[in-house]
């Protein structure tokens, strides 16, 4: 742990220094590049120096497309500011664009007049034939409308690194902190948290070490040296509450939240899983904290790891499976299975873009349906979703402390945008986490496998209990008994008694918020991901004086019991969601108000401007009309 | 509450559920049921620390007839069930019941994956060649050329052989026996549950409605000596009415021969269950009526750490070295401090 950071000194001298409130850079190269890792470390180092910061990494399903290629272009997007900021940002301030591909398929994300640095050396005529390019945009004059900076990134980083031991390629590798480094000094970021970390990563290995904070600082120091940048920009820090922070992704929260409701709970965390972008991040992290009681299995497929999560519940875990929709499917019957037998368990899907598999790396929330209605028969179970990467953190416990409280499966929804992108995160003292509780039958207590409380929900009894054994399975059960049972009456009360335990939920969840006046001429409902870009566009429009609030809605399966209450204060009510309009389905029929649906599937957020030009035309209809 | 106390030596009869049991009459499960009860008198099982987990299929409404703890649950998906129950609690006894079906068709790749990994449970596959439940359709296991209900001019499948594949994944308990041979069911399933690691037992089961007699050659009195061959530990490999036959090893290849006439039961092949390399297990398990006898009895029974063993392992030694403190857990990797 380290205290903030001072800004790093600028350079006594003549170098101006801009001021401003928020920027946002792309780093984008080969998959090998190591873009995602320069991004990191911007964010992290950010953090540490007290901007809030906001992510967006962007990297392709092949691990390693052909070097050079369209298809192998790696990015990473980071967002710091001296606000509060909710979104990465809908265009890029710098860009780092590492060979023409990264360029080209870039580029148009930059504002005019953006700082446009590239490699030079990269734009060989085989890499610009590589990238489809007729005429090297370097050139050409196409770039005339950047702050266009040609570094020399590869002979530079060489030099850089020429005493260390490392040659070729290996040298080669550290030109993504040769680039970071530059960066570094053009917008006044601190270089210790970096090279913290070099030393801690590659510590066993002195030469990869030392090339790579020698090509940090080479970056650093050329920036500092050479004329070529005009200015250098600074973003103070933020305004945060007092606090511990770190930053965190929202599968890091996720395996973290989950680990912390068993440890509340006292109770081993099993997870099990197959391993699936974006969700396999889960199962590393999980995998490293054995010490807390966690037992991960890495199963033959999704039907084995849901299967082994819903024996491990019934052997009294805390067990969860995480996957994608790809895997939710599989594992369709057995969630079914663990709805008649009304055990706890747990299933985090991180969405991707789909159908089949679809976008494996791109963010979609078009799981939604899949979670509500994707099992035969009449199948409910609580569905609830993240906001924020860190809300994964405190969703993962309440979803925990929902499939205890009524002995029911909850899907947990998040997206591949929360999973990978990060944001600084305010470290919760653990006394203060919410308690999981545990009720399991104690001898002497009278028992039978299916009688119910005051919330519908079953005992968990569990084996190695004497006098509570009994069977469970996934044929119908008699209420109370538990015996098979294929009577009328009893099946029609079993349906609806499922189904009422889950609507029963609603009384234990907050009730829906709404951001800005309770009432007006539109509200911009939304769930899962979209929370930061239709919070700020919502703000942004309320600036100018719009009659426009926001709910968002974190629980779906049931509804806050006011939803209807608050939809129906406003003339009308906007819906942005990445997929076809899934939810607006579902609160239409539920509510029969008319709601406006905004998608998007192109396998990335929602930019904010999107969302203010919608609220913005539906507005001045209105108006008109 | 009727808690099991240690002292008390429980019955047969109190291994079982007040449930009617469901089976047609005749069926070979009945039989099999009988001696799961009375092996688990021989084991003393307590009925808290006992679990019988099943697939879909009619051997697998087993659990319902056990007083112990039970769980019925999806087609195929038995043993991830009980993966993640043994996971859970490893001082749990869980055994398996399941089909050739289940097991070996709709739950093939879990049968592998629990057999490789060892996890501790007694797997019994009641294997009769047919699929019961749905009405008589051939399975994984019926021979080529069945006509059955959705094979009318006789099924062009080949068959899997049970014993092949959990040898094949490497199994550290094999086991053939028969239903109705309820003597030698008992020793098997007896020394299937005492065995640590995964134990696979396959049962030659009679469904007299669909397939009825297609262990006849196996069990009618006149027969069963020269078409089974009951495998006993460090002897070599005997069978027939007088016991004057024998398997012999030409080359890498089984053959049968008569004994007597310079021939001594020292130029037979000897069993060995305990044999690390699954080889000769795997030789017995090819042979197939009416060409050979077929092998009942333990093929193999090896020492391996079972995987829940393995992964507590884990998991204690990094409590051990490394005290869980929720706290320190949350603050890793840099964090910093705002005032």
């Amino acid at each position: 742990m380290v205290t903030a950071a001072k800004p790093q000194d600028a350079k006594k001298g003549t170098m101006p220094v801009v001021e401003l409130e928020a920027i946002t850079v792309r780093f984008c190269g080969d998959s090998g590049d190591g873009m995602q890792l320069a991004g990191t470390q911007m964010t992290n180092t950010s953090a540490i120096f007290g901007n809030d910061v906001s992510t967006l990494p962007d990297y392709p399903a092949e691990i390693r497309a052909p070097a050079g290629s369209l298809a192998g272009v790696s990015g990473f997007q980071l967002r710091f500011g001296s606000v509060k900021l909710r979104t990465p940002g809908d265009q890029v301030d710098a860009l780092v664009a590492m060979n023409p591909a990264a360029l080209k398929t870039n580029i148009a994300d930059l504002v005019p007049g953006g700082v446009l640095v590239v490699n030079e050396d990269a734009f060989s005529d085989a890499n610009l034939a590589k990238a489809h390019c007729d005429t090297n945009p370097l050139d050409d004059g196409s770039l005339d409308g950047y702050q266009l900076f040609r570094i020399p990134v590869d002979k530079l980083n060489t030099e850089a690194c020429k005493d260390t031991g490392l040659t070729g390629r290996a040298a080669a590798r550290c030109r993504n902190f040769y680039a970071l480094g530059l960066i570094y000094w053009l917008y006044g970021r601190p270089m210790e948290p970096t090279l913290r970390w070099v030393e801690t990563k590659f510590g066993s290995k002195p030469a990869v070490a030392s090339a790579n904070a020698k090509a940090l600082r080479g970056g650093y120091y050329f920036g500092e040296t050479t004329e070529m940048f005009p200015s250098r920009f600074l973003v103070k820090p933020a305004k945060i509450a007092p606090g511990t922070y770190r930053t965190i992704s929202g599968n890091e929260a996720t395996a973290l939240g989950l680990l912390a409701a068993a440890n509340s709970a006292g109770k081993t965390l099993f997870y099990g899983s197959y391993p699936i972008t974006p969700a396999s991040d889960i199962l590393h992290e999980l995998a490293k904290h054995k010490n807390f009681s966690v037992c991960t299995f890495q199963a033959e497929d999704e039907i084995a790891a849901v299967t082994s999560v819903v024996g491990a519940a019934f052997a009294g875990a805390l067990a969860v499976t995480g996957t994608s929709g790809p895997g939710v499917a599989l594992k369709a019957e057995a969630i079914g299975l663990a709805v008649m037998t009304e055990l706890p368990i747990v299933i985090v899907n991180v969405q991707r873009g789909g159908p089949s598999t679809g976008l494996p790396t791109k963010t979609e929330q078009a799981d939604l349906n899949q979670a509500l209605y994707g099992r035969n028969g009449e199948s409910p179970v609580c569905v609830i979703s993240a906001s924020t990467p860190a809300d994964c953190f405190d969703m993962a416990i309440e979803a925990f402390r929902i499939a205890c409280e009524f002995m029911t499966p909850v899907i947990l929804l998040t997206d591949g945008y929360l999973a990978n992108g990060a944001e600084p995160w305010r470290i919760p003292n653990p006394a203060s986490l919410p308690q999981i509780k545990i009720r399991h039958p104690k001898p002497g207590d009278s028992y039978q496998p299916y009688q119910r409380d005051d919330k519908l929900a079953r005992p968990w009894a569990i084996p190695g209990t004497p006098g509570f054994e009994h069977r469970i399975g996934g044929l119908e059960k008699s209420d109370g008994s538990g015996d098979v049972c294929y009577d009328p009456d009893n099946h029609d009360n079993m349906v609806r008694t499922r189904r009422a335990k889950i609507d029963g939920i609603a009384s234990t969840i907050p009730d829906l918020q709404v951001r800005g006046d309770k009432s007006g001429e539109l509200l911009v409902l939304g769930w899962g991901s979209t929370y930061g870009m239709i919070a700020t566009a919502v703000e942004a429009c309320q600036a100018k004086g719009m009659k426009v609030s926001s709910a968002h809605l974190k629980y779906i399966d049931p509804l806050p019991k006011n939803t209807g209450d608050v939809l129906k204060r406003f003339d009308r009510v906007l819906m942005p969601e990445m997929n076809l309009g899934q939810l607006v389905v579902l609160i239409r029929a539920r509510f029969l108000i008319d709601v406006v649906s905004l998608t998007k599937m192109q396998g990335k957020p929602f930019m904010v401007c999107e969302i203010e030009s919608k609220i913005e035309e539906l507005i001045s209809n209105g108006k008109t009309s | 509450m009727s808690g099991d106390s240690a002292t008390v030596q429980l019955t047969a009869k109190d291994y079982a559920s007040d449930q009617e049991i469901r089976w047609c009459p005749g069926c070979g499960d009945y039989a099999i049921l009988a001696q799961v009860k009375k092996a688990l008198v021989g084991l003393g099982a307590e009925r808290h620390n006992t679990v019988f987990v099943s697939g879909i299929g009619c051997s697998s409404r087993f659990p319902y007839y056990m007083n112990t703890y039970g769980f019925h649950s999806i087609h195929g998906r038995a043993l991830g069930v009980a993966t993640g129950v043994k996971i859970a609690n490893p001082d749990l006894h869980v055994w398996v019941v399941t089909g050739d079906g289940d097991a070996l068709s709709i739950g093939g790749n879990h049968l592998l994956h629990t057999i490789r990994r060892n996890v501790d449970i007694t797997v019994l596959l009641f294997n009769n060649r047919i699929y019961g439940l749905t009405k008589g359709q051939y399975s994984p296991t019926s021979p080529l050329g069945k006509k059955t209900k959705s094979t009318p001019q006789g099924s062009v499948d080949f068959p899997l052989h049970p014993l092949s594949v959990a040898i094949g994944a490497e199994a550290t308990f094999v086991a053939r026996t028969i239903d109705v041979n309820v003597k030698h069911l008992e020793y098997v399933l007896e020394r299937a549950a005492a065995h640590r690691g995964t134990s696979f037992v396959e049962i030659y089961q009679n469904c007299n409605i669909f397939n009825d007699r297609a262990f006849e050659y196996a069990t009618s009195k006149d027969q069963k000596h020269d078409t089974t061959l009951q495998l006993e530990h460090n002897r070599p490999l005997v069978f027939g009415k007088d016991r004057d036959k024998g398997i012999r090893l030409n080359g890498m290849t089984p053959e049968v021969v008569a004994l007597g006439d310079g021939i001594t039961e020292d130029d037979l092949l000897f069993h060995d269950e305990r044999s690390a390399e699954p080889s000769l297990a795997y030789l017995l398990s090819r042979m197939h009526h009416p060409d050979f006898p077929e092998p009942i009895g333990v093929f193999r029974c090896v020492e391996r750490s079972s995987y829940e063993n393995l992964l507590w392992d884990q998991v204690k030694t990094a409590a051990s070295t490394d005290a869980p403190d929720l706290g320190t857990l949350l603050q890793k990797g840099d964090s910093w401090v705002v005032d």
